[in-house]
Protein backbone atom coordinates (compact mmCIF):
# COMPACT_ATOMS: atom_id res chain seq x y z
CA UNK A 1 0.00 0.00 0.00
CA UNK A 2 1.47 3.35 -0.94
CA UNK A 3 1.42 6.35 1.34
CA UNK A 4 -1.63 8.04 -0.10
CA UNK A 5 -3.65 4.83 0.04
CA UNK A 6 -2.57 4.42 3.65
CA UNK A 7 -3.56 7.96 4.42
CA UNK A 8 -6.89 7.40 2.71
CA UNK A 9 -7.50 4.28 4.74
CA UNK A 10 -6.59 6.11 7.95
CA UNK A 11 -8.98 8.96 7.21
CA UNK A 12 -11.84 6.60 6.38
CA UNK A 13 -11.21 4.45 9.45
CA UNK A 14 -11.19 7.55 11.64
CA UNK A 15 -14.36 8.87 10.03
CA UNK A 16 -16.07 5.52 10.57
CA UNK A 17 -15.08 5.50 14.21
CA UNK A 18 -16.04 9.13 14.77
CA UNK A 19 -19.47 8.54 13.23
CA UNK A 20 -20.14 5.40 15.27
CA UNK A 21 -19.00 6.88 18.55
CA UNK A 22 -20.72 10.16 17.69
CA UNK A 23 -24.03 8.33 17.29
CA UNK A 24 -23.48 6.70 20.68
CA UNK A 25 -22.72 10.13 22.13
CA UNK A 26 -25.89 11.58 20.67
CA UNK A 27 -27.96 8.83 22.28
CA UNK A 28 -26.21 9.22 25.62
CA UNK A 29 -26.50 13.00 25.50
CA UNK A 30 -30.23 12.90 24.83
CA UNK A 31 -30.68 10.32 27.57
CA UNK A 32 -28.72 12.57 29.93
CA UNK A 33 -31.05 15.47 29.16
CA UNK A 34 -34.02 13.32 30.11
CA UNK A 35 -32.31 12.15 33.27
CA UNK A 36 -31.71 15.74 34.37
CA UNK A 37 -35.40 16.23 35.07
CA UNK A 38 -36.03 15.01 38.60
CA UNK A 39 -39.57 13.62 38.79
CA UNK A 40 -41.86 15.49 41.18
CA UNK A 41 -42.29 12.47 43.45
CA UNK A 42 -38.57 12.11 44.20
CA UNK A 43 -36.88 14.25 46.84
CA UNK A 44 -33.09 14.73 47.14
CA UNK A 45 -31.35 14.48 50.53
CA UNK A 46 -30.68 17.70 52.47
CA UNK A 47 -27.93 19.93 51.11
CA UNK A 48 -28.41 18.93 47.46
CA UNK A 49 -28.31 21.96 45.19
CA UNK A 50 -30.05 22.45 41.86
CA UNK A 51 -30.56 19.16 40.03
CA UNK A 52 -27.97 19.87 37.33
CA UNK A 53 -25.30 20.80 39.88
CA UNK A 54 -26.17 17.79 41.96
CA UNK A 55 -25.71 15.40 39.04
CA UNK A 56 -22.35 16.99 38.30
CA UNK A 57 -21.12 16.53 41.86
CA UNK A 58 -22.67 13.24 43.00
CA UNK A 59 -20.40 10.25 42.32
CA UNK A 60 -23.11 7.71 43.15
CA UNK A 61 -21.23 6.10 46.05
CA UNK A 62 -24.22 5.68 48.36
CA UNK A 63 -22.46 6.77 51.57
CA UNK A 64 -25.43 9.05 52.37
CA UNK A 65 -27.69 6.02 52.02
CA UNK A 66 -25.48 4.02 54.39
CA UNK A 67 -25.27 6.73 57.02
CA UNK A 68 -28.99 7.53 57.07
CA UNK A 69 -30.04 6.07 60.45
CA UNK A 70 -33.65 5.63 59.34
CA UNK A 71 -32.89 3.88 56.06
CA UNK A 72 -34.87 6.45 54.12
CA UNK A 73 -32.58 7.15 51.18
CA UNK A 74 -32.32 4.83 48.19
CA UNK A 75 -30.01 4.79 45.16
CA UNK A 76 -31.90 4.96 41.89
CA UNK A 77 -31.81 1.84 39.72
CA UNK A 78 -31.74 2.15 35.92
CA UNK A 79 -35.48 1.69 35.37
CA UNK A 80 -36.40 4.52 37.76
CA UNK A 81 -36.88 8.06 36.48
CA UNK A 82 -34.13 9.37 38.73
CA UNK A 83 -30.52 9.52 37.44
CA UNK A 84 -29.04 6.03 37.93
CA UNK A 85 -27.15 5.57 41.18
CA UNK A 86 -28.13 8.91 42.74
CA UNK A 87 -29.81 9.09 46.17
CA UNK A 88 -33.43 10.13 46.68
CA UNK A 89 -36.44 9.44 48.86
CA UNK A 90 -40.16 9.37 48.29
CA UNK A 91 -41.87 11.48 50.93
CA UNK A 92 -45.14 9.55 50.89
CA UNK A 93 -43.26 6.29 51.53
CA UNK A 94 -40.76 7.46 54.15
CA UNK A 95 -40.08 11.13 54.86
CA UNK A 96 -36.83 12.65 56.12
CA UNK A 97 -36.54 12.57 59.91
CA UNK A 98 -34.38 15.71 59.95
CA UNK A 99 -31.53 14.44 62.16
CA UNK A 100 -29.87 17.33 63.95
CA UNK A 101 -26.34 16.16 63.08
CA UNK A 102 -27.30 15.55 59.39
CA UNK A 103 -25.21 12.35 58.93
CA UNK A 104 -26.05 12.02 55.23
CA UNK A 105 -24.47 15.38 54.45
CA UNK A 106 -21.41 14.61 56.57
CA UNK A 107 -20.92 11.32 54.72
CA UNK A 108 -20.86 12.91 51.27
CA UNK A 109 -17.27 12.84 49.96
CA UNK A 110 -17.71 15.32 47.13
CA UNK A 111 -19.89 18.06 48.56
CA UNK A 112 -22.80 17.11 46.30
CA UNK A 113 -24.61 17.44 49.61
CA UNK A 114 -23.36 20.84 50.74
CA UNK A 115 -21.21 20.61 53.87
CA UNK A 116 -22.10 24.24 54.64
CA UNK A 117 -25.50 23.00 55.75
CA UNK A 118 -25.14 22.52 59.51
CA UNK A 119 -28.64 23.46 60.66
CA UNK A 120 -31.19 20.95 59.35
CA UNK A 121 -33.94 23.56 59.78
CA UNK A 122 -32.26 25.48 56.95
CA UNK A 123 -32.51 22.50 54.57
CA UNK A 124 -34.43 23.01 51.34
CA UNK A 125 -35.13 19.49 50.08
CA UNK A 126 -38.31 20.68 48.44
CA UNK A 127 -41.41 22.65 49.31
CA UNK A 128 -44.69 21.33 50.64
CA UNK A 129 -47.69 22.48 48.64
CA UNK A 130 -51.31 21.95 49.58
CA UNK A 131 -52.16 20.98 46.05
CA UNK A 132 -55.76 19.88 46.42
CA UNK A 133 -58.17 22.23 48.15
CA UNK A 134 -61.09 20.06 47.09
CA UNK A 135 -60.14 17.02 49.14
CA UNK A 136 -58.16 18.48 52.04
CA UNK A 137 -60.34 17.79 55.07
CA UNK A 138 -59.60 21.16 56.64
CA UNK A 139 -60.77 22.87 53.46
CA UNK A 140 -63.96 20.84 53.76
CA UNK A 141 -64.47 22.48 57.12
CA UNK A 142 -63.30 19.54 59.27
CA UNK A 143 -60.52 19.63 61.82
CA UNK A 144 -57.96 17.11 60.54
CA UNK A 145 -54.85 19.26 61.18
CA UNK A 146 -52.55 16.21 60.82
CA UNK A 147 -50.07 17.86 58.44
CA UNK A 148 -49.88 20.86 60.76
CA UNK A 149 -49.37 18.69 63.86
CA UNK A 150 -46.60 16.48 62.40
CA UNK A 151 -44.62 19.34 60.90
CA UNK A 152 -41.17 19.46 62.59
CA UNK A 153 -41.22 23.23 62.14
CA UNK A 154 -44.79 23.58 63.45
CA UNK A 155 -46.31 27.09 63.40
CA UNK A 156 -43.51 28.31 61.16
CA UNK A 157 -43.55 26.06 58.10
CA UNK A 158 -47.25 25.27 58.36
CA UNK A 159 -49.76 27.54 60.08
CA UNK A 160 -53.52 27.24 60.29
CA UNK A 161 -55.08 30.31 58.77
CA UNK A 162 -58.64 31.08 59.77
CA UNK A 163 -61.37 31.68 57.28
CA UNK A 164 -65.12 32.00 57.59
CA UNK A 165 -66.96 28.86 56.51
CA UNK A 166 -69.50 30.08 53.93
CA UNK A 167 -71.18 26.68 53.74
CA UNK A 168 -72.24 26.43 57.40
CA UNK A 169 -72.14 30.22 57.81
CA UNK A 170 -71.30 29.85 61.49
CA UNK A 171 -68.00 27.92 61.60
CA UNK A 172 -64.38 28.68 60.90
CA UNK A 173 -62.14 26.78 58.49
CA UNK A 174 -58.56 26.17 59.66
CA UNK A 175 -56.59 26.20 56.43
CA UNK A 176 -53.09 24.64 56.50
CA UNK A 177 -50.82 27.22 54.93
CA UNK A 178 -47.20 26.47 54.01
CA UNK A 179 -44.55 29.15 54.42
CA UNK A 180 -41.63 28.60 52.08
CA UNK A 181 -39.08 30.42 54.25
CA UNK A 182 -39.44 27.80 57.00
CA UNK A 183 -40.43 24.61 55.11
CA UNK A 184 -37.49 22.16 54.77
CA UNK A 185 -39.27 19.81 52.37
CA UNK A 186 -38.89 16.86 54.77
CA UNK A 187 -42.19 15.40 53.59
CA UNK A 188 -43.68 14.54 56.99
CA UNK A 189 -46.91 16.31 56.00
CA UNK A 190 -47.22 14.38 52.74
CA UNK A 191 -46.41 11.08 54.47
CA UNK A 192 -49.03 11.60 57.17
CA UNK A 193 -51.87 13.08 55.11
CA UNK A 194 -54.83 10.87 55.99
CA UNK A 195 -56.32 10.82 52.48
CA UNK A 196 -55.92 7.92 50.04
CA UNK A 197 -53.81 10.24 47.93
CA UNK A 198 -52.15 13.07 49.82
CA UNK A 199 -53.64 16.54 49.35
CA UNK A 200 -50.36 18.09 50.49
CA UNK A 201 -47.23 17.11 48.57
CA UNK A 202 -43.56 17.98 48.54
CA UNK A 203 -42.39 19.30 45.19
CA UNK A 204 -38.97 20.44 43.99
CA UNK A 205 -38.75 24.15 44.86
CA UNK A 206 -38.36 25.00 41.20
CA UNK A 207 -41.81 23.55 40.53
CA UNK A 208 -43.49 24.78 43.68
CA UNK A 209 -42.41 28.37 43.97
CA UNK A 210 -43.47 31.45 42.04
CA UNK A 211 -41.28 34.50 41.68
CA UNK A 212 -42.21 38.18 41.71
CA UNK A 213 -40.80 40.45 39.03
CA UNK A 214 -37.58 42.05 40.28
CA UNK A 215 -39.11 45.51 39.91
CA UNK A 216 -42.26 44.71 41.92
CA UNK A 217 -42.74 46.73 45.09
CA UNK A 218 -45.34 45.94 47.71
CA UNK A 219 -46.94 49.25 48.72
CA UNK A 220 -47.54 48.24 52.33
CA UNK A 221 -43.94 46.99 52.72
CA UNK A 222 -42.58 50.23 51.29
CA UNK A 223 -44.89 52.19 53.57
CA UNK A 224 -43.64 50.26 56.60
CA UNK A 225 -40.00 50.80 55.60
CA UNK A 226 -40.49 54.50 54.93
CA UNK A 227 -42.61 54.98 58.04
CA UNK A 228 -45.27 56.69 55.97
CA UNK A 229 -47.17 56.31 52.76
CA UNK A 230 -45.04 56.99 49.69
CA UNK A 231 -48.08 58.36 47.93
CA UNK A 232 -49.23 61.41 49.80
CA UNK A 233 -50.66 63.42 46.96
CA UNK A 234 -54.43 63.57 46.92
CA UNK A 235 -54.43 64.66 43.29
CA UNK A 236 -54.24 61.09 41.99
CA UNK A 237 -56.43 59.39 39.49
CA UNK A 238 -58.75 56.97 41.27
CA UNK A 239 -59.63 54.10 38.96
CA UNK A 240 -63.06 52.49 39.23
CA UNK A 241 -63.17 49.46 41.54
CA UNK A 242 -63.53 46.21 39.64
CA UNK A 243 -66.28 44.01 40.96
CA UNK A 244 -67.55 40.78 39.38
CA UNK A 245 -70.55 41.22 37.12
CA UNK A 246 -73.76 41.93 39.01
CA UNK A 247 -72.15 42.07 42.46
CA UNK A 248 -73.21 44.90 44.72
CA UNK A 249 -71.58 45.45 48.06
CA UNK A 250 -73.84 47.15 50.55
CA UNK A 251 -72.34 50.40 51.77
CA UNK A 252 -69.56 50.30 49.19
CA UNK A 253 -68.54 53.72 47.95
CA UNK A 254 -66.38 53.99 44.88
CA UNK A 255 -65.39 57.54 44.02
CA UNK A 256 -63.55 56.29 40.90
CA UNK A 257 -66.69 55.14 39.16
CA UNK A 258 -69.31 57.27 40.85
CA UNK A 259 -67.67 60.53 39.80
CA UNK A 260 -67.61 59.81 36.08
CA UNK A 261 -69.85 56.83 35.40
CA UNK A 262 -68.68 54.41 32.72
CA UNK A 263 -65.21 55.80 32.19
CA UNK A 264 -62.02 57.29 33.49
CA UNK A 265 -62.19 60.76 34.95
CA UNK A 266 -60.88 63.35 32.53
CA UNK A 267 -59.29 65.35 35.28
CA UNK A 268 -58.14 64.49 38.73
CA UNK A 269 -60.83 64.51 41.34
CA UNK A 270 -60.38 65.79 44.86
CA UNK A 271 -61.16 63.03 47.36
CA UNK A 272 -62.97 63.43 50.62
CA UNK A 273 -60.48 63.36 53.46
CA UNK A 274 -61.87 60.28 55.22
CA UNK A 275 -62.30 58.10 52.15
CA UNK A 276 -60.91 54.55 52.34
CA UNK A 277 -57.87 54.06 50.09
CA UNK B 1 -3.75 -29.45 13.86
CA UNK B 2 -4.83 -32.79 15.24
CA UNK B 3 -8.37 -34.05 14.77
CA UNK B 4 -9.14 -33.76 18.47
CA UNK B 5 -7.64 -30.48 19.66
CA UNK B 6 -6.29 -30.48 23.17
CA UNK B 7 -8.43 -28.95 25.87
CA UNK B 8 -7.29 -25.52 27.01
CA UNK B 9 -4.33 -25.79 29.40
CA UNK B 10 -4.39 -29.58 29.27
CA UNK B 11 -0.62 -29.77 29.11
CA UNK B 12 -0.28 -27.35 31.97
CA UNK B 13 -2.75 -29.34 34.07
CA UNK B 14 -0.78 -32.52 33.32
CA UNK B 15 2.55 -31.01 34.32
CA UNK B 16 1.53 -28.64 37.13
CA UNK B 17 -1.70 -30.18 38.40
CA UNK B 18 -5.14 -28.53 38.27
CA UNK B 19 -4.40 -26.02 41.01
CA UNK B 20 -1.06 -25.13 39.48
CA UNK B 21 -2.74 -24.43 36.17
CA UNK B 22 -5.47 -22.30 37.76
CA UNK B 23 -3.48 -20.56 40.48
CA UNK B 24 -3.96 -16.96 39.37
CA UNK B 25 -7.51 -17.57 38.20
CA UNK B 26 -8.41 -18.77 41.69
CA UNK B 27 -6.53 -15.90 43.32
CA UNK B 28 -8.29 -13.40 41.07
CA UNK B 29 -11.71 -14.80 41.84
CA UNK B 30 -10.86 -14.70 45.54
CA UNK B 31 -9.75 -11.10 45.16
CA UNK B 32 -12.89 -10.07 43.26
CA UNK B 33 -15.18 -11.86 45.72
CA UNK B 34 -13.31 -10.50 48.75
CA UNK B 35 -13.79 -6.97 47.48
CA UNK B 36 -17.51 -7.57 46.94
CA UNK B 37 -17.97 -9.36 50.26
CA UNK B 38 -16.17 -6.68 52.25
CA UNK B 39 -18.86 -4.29 51.03
CA UNK B 40 -21.70 -6.79 51.46
CA UNK B 41 -21.10 -7.94 55.05
CA UNK B 42 -22.28 -4.47 56.09
CA UNK B 43 -25.79 -4.63 54.67
CA UNK B 44 -26.01 -8.40 55.28
CA UNK B 45 -24.74 -8.75 58.84
CA UNK B 46 -24.20 -5.21 60.05
CA UNK B 47 -20.38 -5.56 59.98
CA UNK B 48 -19.41 -2.26 58.40
CA UNK B 49 -15.90 -2.98 57.13
CA UNK B 50 -16.35 -0.91 54.00
CA UNK B 51 -19.13 1.50 53.17
CA UNK B 52 -20.03 2.77 49.72
CA UNK B 53 -19.24 1.07 46.44
CA UNK B 54 -16.48 0.95 43.84
CA UNK B 55 -17.02 4.61 42.88
CA UNK B 56 -16.08 5.71 46.36
CA UNK B 57 -15.68 3.81 49.60
CA UNK B 58 -14.73 4.42 53.18
CA UNK B 59 -12.91 1.54 54.88
CA UNK B 60 -13.31 1.19 58.66
CA UNK B 61 -14.65 4.72 58.73
CA UNK B 62 -11.26 6.20 57.89
CA UNK B 63 -9.61 5.15 54.61
CA UNK B 64 -11.20 6.79 51.54
CA UNK B 65 -10.81 5.21 48.09
CA UNK B 66 -12.27 6.84 45.00
CA UNK B 67 -12.53 5.95 41.34
CA UNK B 68 -10.39 8.41 39.38
CA UNK B 69 -12.48 8.26 36.19
CA UNK B 70 -15.71 9.26 37.95
CA UNK B 71 -13.94 12.05 39.80
CA UNK B 72 -12.30 13.23 36.59
CA UNK B 73 -15.72 13.47 34.96
CA UNK B 74 -17.07 15.38 37.94
CA UNK B 75 -14.09 17.73 37.74
CA UNK B 76 -14.74 18.27 34.03
CA UNK B 77 -18.27 19.42 34.82
CA UNK B 78 -16.70 22.15 36.91
CA UNK B 79 -17.36 20.72 40.37
CA UNK B 80 -14.48 20.68 42.86
CA UNK B 81 -14.88 17.79 45.31
CA UNK B 82 -14.33 17.77 49.08
CA UNK B 83 -11.07 16.59 50.65
CA UNK B 84 -11.98 12.94 51.22
CA UNK B 85 -12.70 12.33 47.56
CA UNK B 86 -9.38 13.87 46.57
CA UNK B 87 -7.43 11.73 49.06
CA UNK B 88 -9.32 8.68 47.79
CA UNK B 89 -8.43 9.38 44.18
CA UNK B 90 -4.76 9.92 45.05
CA UNK B 91 -4.60 6.55 46.84
CA UNK B 92 -6.28 4.61 44.05
CA UNK B 93 -4.34 6.34 41.28
CA UNK B 94 -1.04 5.71 43.04
CA UNK B 95 -1.86 2.05 43.62
CA UNK B 96 -2.79 1.29 40.01
CA UNK B 97 0.10 3.28 38.59
CA UNK B 98 2.31 0.92 40.56
CA UNK B 99 0.68 -2.49 40.05
CA UNK B 100 -0.82 -1.93 36.58
CA UNK B 101 -3.97 0.00 35.77
CA UNK B 102 -5.92 -2.88 34.38
CA UNK B 103 -5.31 -4.86 37.53
CA UNK B 104 -8.62 -3.19 38.38
CA UNK B 105 -10.21 -5.06 35.47
CA UNK B 106 -8.88 -8.51 36.26
CA UNK B 107 -8.59 -8.49 40.05
CA UNK B 108 -11.39 -6.17 41.21
CA UNK B 109 -14.09 -5.46 38.61
CA UNK B 110 -17.02 -7.88 39.00
CA UNK B 111 -18.01 -7.46 35.34
CA UNK B 112 -14.83 -9.41 34.59
CA UNK B 113 -16.46 -12.49 36.14
CA UNK B 114 -19.41 -12.04 33.78
CA UNK B 115 -17.29 -11.61 30.67
CA UNK B 116 -14.88 -14.41 31.66
CA UNK B 117 -17.91 -16.66 32.01
CA UNK B 118 -19.11 -15.57 28.57
CA UNK B 119 -15.66 -16.25 27.16
CA UNK B 120 -15.59 -19.72 28.73
CA UNK B 121 -19.07 -20.51 27.37
CA UNK B 122 -17.96 -19.31 23.94
CA UNK B 123 -15.02 -21.72 24.05
CA UNK B 124 -17.24 -24.54 25.34
CA UNK B 125 -19.82 -24.03 22.60
CA UNK B 126 -17.03 -23.49 20.07
CA UNK B 127 -18.54 -20.23 18.82
CA UNK B 128 -16.25 -18.60 16.31
CA UNK B 129 -16.21 -15.35 14.42
CA UNK B 130 -18.73 -12.60 15.02
CA UNK B 131 -18.46 -8.84 15.07
CA UNK B 132 -15.09 -7.16 14.87
CA UNK B 133 -13.96 -3.68 15.85
CA UNK B 134 -10.62 -1.98 16.26
CA UNK B 135 -9.32 -2.29 19.81
CA UNK B 136 -8.94 1.48 19.84
CA UNK B 137 -12.74 1.82 19.97
CA UNK B 138 -12.59 1.98 23.76
CA UNK B 139 -10.34 5.05 23.67
CA UNK B 140 -12.80 6.80 21.40
CA UNK B 141 -15.58 5.95 23.81
CA UNK B 142 -13.43 7.17 26.71
CA UNK B 143 -12.92 10.47 24.89
CA UNK B 144 -16.67 10.65 24.33
CA UNK B 145 -17.39 10.01 28.01
CA UNK B 146 -15.09 12.85 29.03
CA UNK B 147 -16.47 15.13 26.32
CA UNK B 148 -20.04 14.47 27.46
CA UNK B 149 -19.12 15.50 31.00
CA UNK B 150 -17.85 18.83 29.64
CA UNK B 151 -20.71 19.50 27.24
CA UNK B 152 -23.66 18.37 29.39
CA UNK B 153 -22.26 19.41 32.77
CA UNK B 154 -23.21 16.06 34.30
CA UNK B 155 -21.58 12.68 34.93
CA UNK B 156 -23.38 11.14 31.98
CA UNK B 157 -21.48 7.85 31.77
CA UNK B 158 -22.63 6.87 35.25
CA UNK B 159 -26.21 6.71 33.98
CA UNK B 160 -25.35 3.58 32.01
CA UNK B 161 -21.91 2.41 33.21
CA UNK B 162 -22.19 -1.36 33.82
CA UNK B 163 -18.84 -1.41 35.62
CA UNK B 164 -20.27 0.63 38.48
CA UNK B 165 -23.83 -0.57 38.03
CA UNK B 166 -23.07 -4.21 38.85
CA UNK B 167 -21.25 -3.68 42.17
CA UNK B 168 -23.59 -0.86 43.18
CA UNK B 169 -26.56 -3.03 42.29
CA UNK B 170 -25.27 -5.94 44.37
CA UNK B 171 -24.73 -3.63 47.34
CA UNK B 172 -27.76 -1.31 47.03
CA UNK B 173 -30.28 -3.04 44.76
CA UNK B 174 -29.96 -3.97 41.13
CA UNK B 175 -33.37 -3.20 39.61
CA UNK B 176 -33.28 -3.44 35.83
CA UNK B 177 -29.47 -3.34 35.95
CA UNK B 178 -29.54 -7.12 35.44
CA UNK B 179 -30.77 -6.53 31.89
CA UNK B 180 -27.64 -4.56 31.07
CA UNK B 181 -25.32 -7.10 32.69
CA UNK B 182 -27.18 -9.93 30.99
CA UNK B 183 -26.87 -8.03 27.73
CA UNK B 184 -23.10 -7.82 28.13
CA UNK B 185 -22.93 -11.55 28.83
CA UNK B 186 -24.94 -12.37 25.70
CA UNK B 187 -23.00 -9.87 23.62
CA UNK B 188 -19.66 -11.35 24.66
CA UNK B 189 -20.93 -14.90 24.16
CA UNK B 190 -22.72 -14.67 20.83
CA UNK B 191 -21.82 -11.39 19.15
CA UNK B 192 -18.24 -10.48 19.85
CA UNK B 193 -15.40 -12.35 21.49
CA UNK B 194 -14.27 -10.41 24.59
CA UNK B 195 -16.30 -7.56 23.13
CA UNK B 196 -17.00 -5.55 26.25
CA UNK B 197 -13.74 -5.64 28.22
CA UNK B 198 -11.27 -5.66 25.33
CA UNK B 199 -12.91 -3.38 22.77
CA UNK B 200 -15.61 -1.15 24.25
CA UNK B 201 -15.24 -0.49 27.98
CA UNK B 202 -13.98 3.08 28.54
CA UNK B 203 -13.29 2.36 32.21
CA UNK B 204 -10.75 -0.29 31.21
CA UNK B 205 -9.36 2.09 28.61
CA UNK B 206 -8.86 4.72 31.29
CA UNK B 207 -7.13 2.24 33.60
CA UNK B 208 -4.88 1.07 30.76
CA UNK B 209 -3.61 4.65 30.45
CA UNK B 210 -3.20 4.89 34.21
CA UNK B 211 -1.03 1.76 34.21
CA UNK B 212 0.95 2.75 31.13
CA UNK B 213 4.20 2.89 33.11
CA UNK B 214 3.37 0.54 35.96
CA UNK B 215 6.07 -1.34 37.82
CA UNK B 216 4.46 -4.79 37.98
CA UNK B 217 4.42 -6.54 34.59
CA UNK B 218 4.19 -10.04 33.19
CA UNK B 219 7.36 -11.21 31.48
CA UNK B 220 7.97 -14.01 28.97
CA UNK B 221 11.29 -14.67 30.69
CA UNK B 222 11.71 -18.23 29.41
CA UNK B 223 10.41 -17.56 25.94
CA UNK B 224 13.02 -19.92 24.46
CA UNK B 225 11.12 -22.78 26.11
CA UNK B 226 7.88 -21.90 24.27
CA UNK B 227 6.49 -24.95 22.43
CA UNK B 228 3.95 -22.96 20.38
CA UNK B 229 0.92 -24.59 22.00
CA UNK B 230 -0.98 -21.25 21.73
CA UNK B 231 -2.75 -21.73 25.07
CA UNK B 232 -1.66 -18.28 26.25
CA UNK B 233 -3.10 -16.68 23.11
CA UNK B 234 -6.37 -18.52 23.53
CA UNK B 235 -6.79 -17.57 27.17
CA UNK B 236 -5.52 -13.99 26.99
CA UNK B 237 -8.20 -11.28 26.78
CA UNK B 238 -5.70 -8.95 25.07
CA UNK B 239 -3.80 -11.36 22.80
CA UNK B 240 -2.08 -8.56 20.90
CA UNK B 241 0.06 -7.70 23.93
CA UNK B 242 1.75 -11.12 24.09
CA UNK B 243 2.99 -11.51 20.54
CA UNK B 244 6.06 -9.30 20.50
CA UNK B 245 7.45 -10.08 23.97
CA UNK B 246 6.98 -13.83 23.36
CA UNK B 247 8.01 -14.13 19.73
CA UNK B 248 10.13 -11.02 19.17
CA UNK B 249 13.45 -12.39 20.41
CA UNK B 250 14.96 -12.17 16.93
CA UNK B 251 13.86 -8.56 16.60
CA UNK B 252 15.43 -7.82 19.96
CA UNK B 253 12.10 -7.12 21.66
CA UNK B 254 11.95 -7.06 25.43
CA UNK B 255 10.34 -10.14 26.98
CA UNK B 256 8.41 -7.87 29.36
CA UNK B 257 4.78 -7.28 28.37
CA UNK B 258 4.81 -3.50 28.57
CA UNK B 259 1.43 -2.69 27.05
CA UNK B 260 -0.92 -0.91 29.41
CA UNK B 261 -3.66 -3.18 28.11
CA UNK B 262 -2.17 -6.30 29.70
CA UNK B 263 -4.50 -6.78 32.68
CA UNK B 264 -1.89 -8.62 34.76
CA UNK B 265 -4.44 -11.38 35.17
CA UNK B 266 -1.75 -14.05 35.14
CA UNK B 267 -3.75 -16.57 33.11
CA UNK B 268 -0.87 -16.95 30.65
CA UNK B 269 1.33 -17.93 33.59
CA UNK B 270 -1.30 -20.49 34.63
CA UNK B 271 -1.86 -22.20 31.30
CA UNK B 272 1.78 -22.45 30.19
CA UNK B 273 3.17 -25.91 30.76
CA UNK B 274 6.70 -24.61 30.17
CA UNK B 275 6.49 -21.78 32.72
CA UNK B 276 7.49 -19.24 30.11
CA UNK B 277 5.70 -16.39 31.89
CA UNK B 278 6.10 -14.92 35.33
CA UNK B 279 5.32 -11.69 37.19
CA UNK B 280 8.26 -9.32 37.28
CA UNK B 281 9.15 -5.66 37.26
CA UNK B 282 9.08 -3.64 34.07
CA UNK B 283 12.80 -2.98 34.48
CA UNK B 284 13.81 -6.65 34.62
CA UNK B 285 14.13 -6.66 30.88
CA UNK B 286 16.53 -9.48 30.08
CA UNK B 287 15.68 -13.13 29.57
CA UNK B 288 18.47 -14.04 31.91
CA UNK B 289 20.71 -15.07 29.07
CA UNK B 290 23.94 -13.28 28.20
CA UNK B 291 24.00 -11.15 25.08
CA UNK B 292 20.30 -10.36 25.24
CA UNK B 293 19.54 -7.30 23.23
CA UNK B 294 16.67 -5.24 24.60
CA UNK B 295 14.57 -2.55 22.95
CA UNK B 296 13.54 0.41 25.06
CA UNK B 297 9.96 0.24 26.33
CA UNK B 298 7.49 1.15 23.61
Amino acid sequence: MNLSAQRRQFIFDSAKMACGVGALGLGLGLFARQAKALPAGAVRPPGAGAEGDFQAACIRCGLCVRDCPYDILKLATPEQHVATGTPFFVARVKPCEMCEDIPCVKACPTGALDHQLIDIKKAKMGLAVLVDHETCLNFLGLRCDVCYRVCPVIDKAITLDLQHNERTAKHTMFLPTVHSDACTGCGKCEASCVLEVAAIKVYPIKLAKGELGAHYQLGWEEKRKAGQSLVESRDLVDLPDRLPEGVKLPGHWDPGSSAVPGGLPATSIPLPDESPR
Amino acid sequence: MSATPLKLAQEAIETKGWFGAHRFLILRRLSQLTVLLSFLVGPWFGWWLVKGNLNYSLTLGTVPLADPLVLLQSLLTGHVPERNAIIGVAMVTGFYMLVGGRVFCSWVCPVNMVTDAASALRRRLDIRGGADLPRETRYWILALVLLLAVTTGGIVWELVNPVSMLPRGLMFGMGAGWLLIGGIFLFDTFVMKRGWCSYLCPVGAFYSLLGRFSLVRVKAGKRDACNDCLDCFVVCPEQQVIKLPLKGAKKGASPVILSGNCTNCGRCIDVCSKDVFSFSSRFSSGTGQPGDKVLPPH
